[in-house]
């Protein structure tokens, strides 16, 4: 059984803090966000190297555009709902078309604020930075990979946005595993079925397959942990050798993950049964990150039985 | 340069502005005429930015944020040497990198602007890089007096003072028009020195078409230590052609042959008058 390790928010901070520790050019700005970051301890220790805008997510944007612009080495942290909705075009002109070297945290990301609604949700994220050239999304899915993404920020030299949740999460890879912005992690192989998963779906989709497994199905797993620039080799190798592909994701069914997969499978003439998980396009249910999942066939036990639907079985 | 030669810069410059729009078939002639003549002390009198030093870090940098007057930016930093006329003349050229807002695709462009009210912030933020690199390097934004109206403008005031950003120097293009009309009619904004006030900064007042006065005012900056300025520059919408000044409709009207004539005579006329 795999170890539960921590909220990757965590995990963030604490990288962040070591790393800027060895670093003075990093600078965080963050919009009365330092709770919600778990950047309390950060601003304590390194109070040089912290900016707070108060609750302005735009000028949060802009500002950090500008240090970038300075030479800093800069991380702008906020809800992942109000970064990339009502900053968004903060982030198309002054990071993304200006072309700086400006790291977005979204922090909740998804639907991990829950019962605060849809305020606070951001299952729209992807599809709104996909749709922004030049922009790089990350969607780390366990401790491993949430601490790789920071750590590979800081000498990524590309406008970047990377999402956090705040729940505890399942440790899926194992020591030695290479984790590279833009590359895939095949989790494990399997020639029946391959599930694609991105961020804190990824563990319902490797529980799924324990499921699946002991029904003699085996899956092979894909963390998809870069949205954009996507890993079509990957993706296409495993398309074209699978029975189906089941995309897992906690945004909403249109413009993410699901859709991305769609569009390469159907521009490569790759002919795969595919379904896609994730948020419907309705008035949303209320419940915690963990209730809404499942309510919205993310829970391991729905996703194996969706995988069986779709391999016939 | 003095002040005799600067005047003749800006007369040289309106004639540029109406010639890359009038050959271009595009361009906001009413607001790059407006605020030429800050441009022009700028560069010429106050930045100290070159093609040599612009990719050094440690320099004063200038954030055009009212990007559509793009044209009186071209004009400038093409005098500066940054590209030549021949570069500028590409443009609305198709596969050109001048284009009607600025781009970092161009040297001497410092941040990529044209919806308005982002230029602040992205100042705000260069100035604090200043402060914690302890540099005494200034970053200077102009921002249009219909811009005032984005919200957004407002959080970077907020954030310029708490950090006491006294090397931020706000230029506001006071000329009272925005594309739709009077500002005041459209959405009043006055009073801006006393908002700017407000959110902690010290205000000056000038005419901003007239060179002998920004060159005083910019003499005066920083006014009070850890603060940042704001400087009102009252300009007039298409400034120094008589038939442009003051017309909403030369927001963004490119000149015809017979305007083109006429606009280049007024301005020869005012030219000789120096020689």
């Amino acid at each position: 059984m795999n170890k539960i390790g921590k909220p990757n928010l965590e995990i963030f901070s604490e990288t962040l803090l070591s790393e800027a520790k060895k670093n003075k050019d990093i600078i965080v700005v963050t919009s009365d966000s330092r709770g919600s970051g778990k950047l309390v301890p950060f601003g304590k220790e390194l109070p040089d190297q912290i900016i707070e805008v108060g609750i302005a997510e735009q000028n949060l944007v802009g500002v950090s555009s500008g240090l970038a612009a300075g030479g800093k080495i800069v991380f702008g942290v906020s809800p992942a709902s109000f970064l990339t909705a009502r900053s968004l075009e903060q982030i198309k002109n002054d990071v993304a078309y200006s072309n700086r070297n400006v790291s977005l945290i979204g922090i909740s990301a998804g639907i991990s604020y829950g019962q605060l609604g849809s305020t606070h949700h951001s299952i729209h994220d992807f599809a709104t930075l996909r749709a922004i050239n030049n922009m790089t999304i990350v969607a780390p899915a366990d401790n491993f990979e949430a601490s790789q993404a920071i750590k590979q920020s800081i000498s990524y030299d590309h406008p970047l946005y990377i999402r956090y949740g705040k729940k505890p999460m399942m440790d899926i890879h194992p020591p030695g595993t290479e984790f590279k912005i833009g590359k895939s992690i095949v989790v494990k192989k399997g020639e029946d079925l391959t599930i694609v998963a991105t961020g804190e779906t990824l563990q319902r989709a490797y529980l799924a397959s324990e499921i699946l497994k002991e029904s003699n199905i085996h899956c092979s797993i894909i963390s998809m942990h870069t949205i954009k620039p996507f890993d079509k080799k990957t993706f296409l190798e495993f398309s074209k050798n699978s029975k189906a592909i089941l995309t897992v994701e906690e945004h909403s069914i249109f413009g993410g993950l699901g859709e991305c997969c769609a569009s390469l499978i159907a521009q490569n003439n790759i002919n795969v049964k595919l379904k896609i998980l994730g948020i419907p396009d309705e008035y949303m249910i209320n419940g915690s990150q963990a209730d809404v999942l499942d309510h919205y066939n993310m829970s391991p036990e729905k996703i194996a039985e969706i995988s069986k639907d779709l391999l016939n079985k | 340069m003095d002040l005799n030669q600067l005047k003749i810069k800006s007369l040289e410059y309106r004639k540029a502005i109406l010639d890359i729009i009038y050959k271009s078939g595009a361009g906001h002639t009413g607001g790059s005429l407006s605020c030429i003549d800050i441009l022009n002390v700028l560069y010429n009198k106050v930045l100290d930015i070159n093609p040599k030093n612009f990719n050094e870090k440690d320099r004063n940098h200038y954030i055009h944020s009212k990007g559509h007057s793009v044209e009186a930016l071209y004009t400038v930093l093409c005098d500066q040497g940054f590209f030549s006329r021949k570069d500028l003349e590409k443009l609305n050229h198709f596969n050109s990198h001048f284009i009607g807002h600025p781009t970092r695709k161009i040297l001497g462009i410092e941040h990529n602007t044209g919806a308005l009210g982002h230029g602040l912030s992205v100042a705000v933020g260069l100035a604090l890089s200043k402060k914690i690199d302890q540099k005494t390097n200034k970053v200077f934004s102009l921002l249009g007096d219909g811009e005032l109206s984005e919200g957004s403008v407002w959080e970077a005031c907020t954030t310029a003072s708490k950090y006491q950003l006294d090397n931020l120097i706000v230029i506001i293009d006071r000329n009272d028009l925005q594309i739709t009309g009077k500002t005041e009619e459209v959405n009043p904004i006055e009073p801006i020195d006393k908002k700017f006030e407000a959110f902690g900064f010290e205000t000056i007042s000038t005419n901003g078409n007239n060179i002998s006065e920004l060159l005083n005012v910019f003499k005066e900056i920083p006014i009070s230590k850890n603060k940042p300025t704001v400087i009102i520059a009252k300009t007039t919408k298409g400034s120094g052609v008589s038939f442009i000044e003051n017309q909403i409709n030369w927001h963004h009207k490119v000149p015809s042959e017979d305007e083109y004539g006429r606009a280049v005579s007024e301005l020869n006329e005012k030219l000789n008058s120096y020689e």
